[in-house]
């Protein structure tokens, strides 16, 4: 269970200021997405969860405890390039997870021990959808297939907090709705809190628990002198909670737990 | 249609890559002609036939005394040396190269260091290497690897930094200490790029390799070259420098071939 809490938190790049006293507690298991115009700071937030970035003022705590002053492997992360190793085939990748914690001196795993995490790699890779590709390098994979593959890459090292950078920012429609099912699937069944930044509302309003709006109030010549504050703080509704099958969110009333179960449930808007 | 999208079909590019090769040819043949037409006895431009006769003396018949073949003998003297130095370079590149560019302590240590000795003209040097190690191997190798050595780690160094800051992030998070990122991440990505530099290297190694021997040697090709320069012995000349042109390709050739086997994902993955 991994709640985050961002206290007071303030990130400055010499004179310009880009977040201002940005105070937030996710709960433990939540689907943070971030949403706000280009440039205000999305991204910096997501580098500070990741102790990419220091915050300039405020702190940042992880069940209590102050953020690791470097990355590690308790949070995974996706970005929107470059997050997959291009020099190692599609299992080579996702085994890479297994392999780095178990063999400390050569980064490798050998004999049963490898044979073992190479299953479990193939299951990830399948779940991703990605069977029958194990043996292709990223360079022959749709911009689609990299990002599953970063996915089950971060997934196979269990992380407690799921860090997402615009990850479907660029593809296609059809292809993010499928990635948009997988990501559910994966929040559901990983012990994980996600924070995700898009520039999509409707992704936003798709997966997450809670949809957070960064925005910069002040215009103008001065604006590099006030940061981007939270200006909307939504908790998505009907409630989602990881685990639990999701309650179409086009009906507004009252619905029993025997509607969840039926034989014919309607089907499900995404 | 514009030039720039013009583009030679199979037949005409190999023509077109031909036509400098006959044109450098045919202008010798016709000055050697037009020399030996006005003094039988030149020795400046020999023809073709003069050329051949030579060439099959010094490569396929041993020397009446020693028994050797004089142009075998004087190849392995030379690659023996630039071999050995190239070994020596790479394996210095390669160690220096990956600390500088992965490790920021080691970045300030190292690189402005790297950096000025890069910049020492090596030919200046050799006085000051046949001083201090004598006139055998070790002074001959010695100046290869100063010349070529830094422009080796400064260019693998580079090649490090260049690696997308995501890649390393991700290993972080995927739980990877630095040694292993080393291993498993920055090393097999730059030694691709490795054989890439080695390749361009190889033409300033040969110009040391030979400026060396030149200047005090008993063997080897630049030893012979400079030998048979007091009797004007153009026909030994050409046909040596003609042979060294032939290893470099041949050497460049392999070095590219090596690459593109041994790393598969590297053609596309730039
Ligand atoms: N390393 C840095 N040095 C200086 N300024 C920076 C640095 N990183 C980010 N910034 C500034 O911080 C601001 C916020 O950048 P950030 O990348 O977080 O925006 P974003 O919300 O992710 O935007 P986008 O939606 O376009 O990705 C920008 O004005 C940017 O210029
Ligand atoms: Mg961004």
């Amino acid at each position: 269970m991994t709640a985050i809490s961002v206290s007071h938190v303030w990130k400055e790049y010499g004179d310009q200021i880009v977040l201002e006293n940005v105070t937030l507690d996710f709960a433990p298991r939540s689907f943070v997405a971030l949403v706000g115009p280009s440039g205000c700071g999305k991204t910096t937030f997501l580098r500070m969860l990741l102790s990419e970035e220091v915050p300039t003022r405020g702190q940042i705590l992880v069940d209590g405890r102050p953020l690791p002053r470097e990355p590690g492997a308790d949070r995974g992360v996706v970005f929107q390039r470059y997050s997959v190793f291009p020099h190692l085939t599609v299992l080579g990748n996702v085994l890479l997870a297994a392999e780095l914690p178990r063999a400390p001196l050569t980064g490798r795993l050998f004999g049963t021990a490898r044979r073992q995490a190479q299953d479990e790699a193939r299951a990830l890779i399948a779940e991703v959808g990605l069977a029958g590709a194990e043996d292709k390098y990223p360079a022959a994979l749709s911009g689609g297939m990299q990002q599953r593959l970063a996915l089950a890459q971060a997934i196979m090292r269990k992380p407690k907090i799921l860090l997402l950078d615009e990850p479907f920012g660029a593809l296609d429609p059809g292809i993010r709705a499928d990635i948009h099912v997988l990501m559910r699937r994966l929040w559901n069944s990983c012990e994980m809190s996600v924070v995700m930044v898009t520039h999509d509302l409707k992704e936003a309003f798709t997966l997450a628990t809670r949809v957070i709006a960064f925005e910069r109030r002040r215009t103008g010549d001065d604006r590099a002198r006030f940061g981007a504050v939270v200006a909307r703080d939504i908790e998505v509704w009907p409630r989602r909670v990881a685990g639990q099958p999701d309650i179409p969110a086009d009906r507004d009333d009252p619905i029993s737990s025997i509607d969840l179960v039926r034989d014919d449930p309607a089907p499900r808007p995404l | 249609m514009r030039l720039v999208n013009l583009r030679p079909d199979k037949g005409t590019a190999i023509v077109l890559a031909l036509v400098p090769f006959v044109l450098v040819v045919a202008a010798y043949v016709l000055g050697s002609a037009e020399r030996l037409a006005e003094n039988p006895a030149d020795k400046l431009l020999p023809s073709l036939a003069t050329l051949a006769e030579t060439t099959g003396r010094v490569a396929f018949s041993p020397d009446a005394r020693t028994g050797d073949y004089m142009l075998l003998t004087d190849t392995l003297a030379s690659l023996e040396r630039l071999w050995s130095a190239l070994a020596i370079s790479t394996a210095l590149a390669l160690v220096l190269g990956l600390l500088i560019g992965l490790l920021p302590l080691m970045n300030a240590f190292l690189a402005p260091f790297v950096a000025l000795v890069s910049m020492v003209p090596p030919l200046a040097l050799l006085p000051i290497l046949f001083i201090v190690m004598g006139l055998g191997e070790a002074s001959k190798i010695a100046l290869i690897v100063i010349g070529v050595a830094p422009f080796l780690t400064r260019d693998l160094a580079m090649r490090v930094k260049e690696l997308p800051k995501e890649q390393l992030i991700k290993a972080q998070t995927l739980g990877a200490s630095t040694w292993q990122i080393a291993l498993r991440v920055v090393l097999p990505q730059i030694l691709p790029r490795l054989l890439d530099a080695l390749r361009l290297s190889l033409g300033p190694a040969f110009l040391f390799l030979i400026a060396a021997e030149a200047i005090a040697s008993d063997s080897g090709l630049g030893y012979r070259i400079f030998l048979v320069r007091r009797y004007l012995a153009m026909d030994v000349i050409l046909p040596y420098v003609a042979w060294i042109t032939i290893l470099s390709v041949a050497m460049d050739y392999g070095l590219a071939k090596l690459r593109d086997a041994a790393f598969p994902w590297f053609g596309g993955a730039r």
